[in-house]
């Protein structure tokens, strides 16, 4: 997947964890948090659907790389270089 | 010692009904649903649940983004989403200044029969496809499954930090959720109670399963034809789902604020079966409507209306109307219905909404039928019995409601006019 993928999954498992949300005006050098509503639980949502969807398991210790859209897309471009789309 | 009466006390220990806000199959409002049962109108459809297939159920169509987010109602349960409803429409309907109520001060209680069994078949069914490896097993099970749930969802929806939990009493839980919330308000614990019960039985394949391997599940090619307690051709019970939640307050007040008043929780009474898991006992259900008089200081005679709880077992309703007719057999004036021959059994939720399909008797005099009796049953006969068709009855004063589960759970409340 290219980082282009990567963001286009992201924004999609966002816009389920948070339907309400306008994801068009997202700054993605800034966190999530600042920008909607999220808790741990919903970041939890993100690690489980990108688990169930590619396979791809966060560690605990990762889960501070999923604070913005840069962070996230940096973050999983290694590790899913090689998921098909 | 049990007390035997609760007559003559003062206003601050009588505990009123302010607002109702409940959701049923055949109507979402108090008004949508009296309106309903007048007209003799099922809430009782075809319905689809995996593993089981096609049965019949009774299904609320209420607004849930009315009260709830999306994202909420996303990550709750469905139990969760009829609680938030009820809530805020009973909070809206009492014409509380809600944002001015101490928030500390409202206690939330809530009947369930069953909780938590949506979410974990839903999540065991998921997890089928990861070849039940637990890695896949959601986050949200465990806040969604804990038996407080749903009245926890509105504690949360509605900012409420007073206490909230819910009281499983099978299906007697809708009457012990008015119970409980007349018994903290009395003791000081609240000064407002959001009381009731919900269900959100029909989304669990498994209550479908269990009353059908039981012989109790009903069938009809006619789904509204299917809930018919008291008739010779009922075949057992059909599963719904609904909420009805209600403010109580102390009769002092209610009149401080000059509140609507719907009617006095005037006596009530719980007991318990002890002789078995699922078969009632007339013995103590009669003995539990009797505590009920007694705590409410008046005799069976002064009871215009019994809103019973028959569900349409050929045993269960013949055990009730043998505990009826030992209660009122010799009173000429009372008369009886059922609220299940409309919309079904709703679970956790009965008990308080088929008193919420009578309370507006007291203001016009007429008595809900029981529908669907085209051949009635000789050992479900009751003088008094309103079938088919509402009658009026004139100035209703007394409505008592029976709500009866497994487990031999047994439960009685009477509302007096005010």
């Amino acid at each position: 997947m290219t980082p282009v993928d990567i963001r286009n999954v992201i924004l999609e498992i966002l816009s389920d964890i948070s339907p309400d949300s306008d994801l068009s005006n997202l700054d993605d050098a800034v966190p999530f948090r600042e920008q909607m509503e999220l808790d741990s639980m919903d970041f939890l949502d993100i690690v489980m659907e990108l688990k169930k969807r590619y396979r791809v398991s966060i560690p605990e210790e990762d889960y501070k790389e999923l604070a913005s859209m840069n962070s996230t897309v940096s973050y999983l471009s290694q590790k899913m270089i090689n998921v098909g789309v | 010692m049990i007390r035997s009466a609760d007559v003559d006390l003062p206003d601050t220990q009588r505990i009123v009904i302010t607002g109702i806000g409940l959701t049923s199959p055949n109507g979402d409002s108090y008004g949508q649903f009296r309106e309903s049962l007048l007209a003799g109108r099922s809430g009782v459809s075809d319905y689809e649940i995996r593993y089981f297939g096609k049965t019949l159920a009774g299904i609320c169509h209420f607004d849930v983004g009315r009260h709830q987010s999306r994202k909420d109602a996303r990550r709750g349960t469905r139990a969760g989403s009829v609680g938030i409803y009820c809530a805020n429409e009973a909070v809206r309907d009492s014409g509380l200044d809600w944002a001015n109520v101490d928030p500390s001060s409202v206690g939330v209680y809530i009947g369930v029969t069953e909780h938590g069994n949506v979410e974990t078949e839903n999540e065991v069914h998921e997890l089928r496809g990861y070849d039940y490896d637990t890695q896949y097993w959601s986050h949200h099970h465990n806040p969604r499954t804990v038996a407080n749930n749903p009245a926890g969802e509105i504690a949360l929806n509605m900012k409420i930090t007073g206490p909230h939990y819910t009281i499983g009493a099978a299906c007697a839980a809708g009457n012990a959720g008015l119970i409980q919330g007349l018994q903290m308000l009395r003791l000081g614990e609240c000064d407002f109670a959001l009381a009731g019960g919900v269900s959100e039985s029909i989304h669990t394949f498994g209550i479908f399963a269990g009353f059908a391997s039981q012989g109790a599940l009903a069938t009809h090619v006619d789904p509204t034809k299917a809930s018919r307690p008291f008739d010779t051709n009922r075949n057992g019970i059909v599963v719904a789902e609904g909420g009805c939640l209600y403010v109580l307050e102390r009769l002092a007040d209610a009149k401080v604020r000059g509140a609507k008043i719907y009617g006095e929780i005037a006596g009530y009474a719980m007991n318990t079966d002890a002789t078995d898991f699922v078969l009632p006992n007339a013995q103590r259900q009669a003995e539990c409507m009797e505590m009920a008089l007694r705590r409410a200081g008046i005799t069976a005679e002064q009871i215009d209306i019994v809103s019973t709880h028959a569900t349409g077992t050929p045993s269960g309703d013949v055990l009730e109307c043998e505990a009826l007719r030992n209660v009122f057999g010799r009173s000429e004036k009372t008369f009886f219905n059922n609220g299940k021959s409309f919309i079904g059994h709703s679970m956790g939720a009965a008990g308080a909404l088929e008193l919420a399909g009578n309370l507006p008797a007291f203001d016009d005099g007429v008595c809900h039928a029981t529908i669907n009796v085209d051949d009635l049953d000789p050992a479900c006969q009751l003088t008094g019995l309103v079938q088919n068709q509402p009658r009026e009855i004139g100035k209703v004063r007394y409505i008592l409601n029976n709500s009866f589960g497994m487990l031999g759970i047994n439960s009685v409340v009477i509302i007096k006019r005010i």
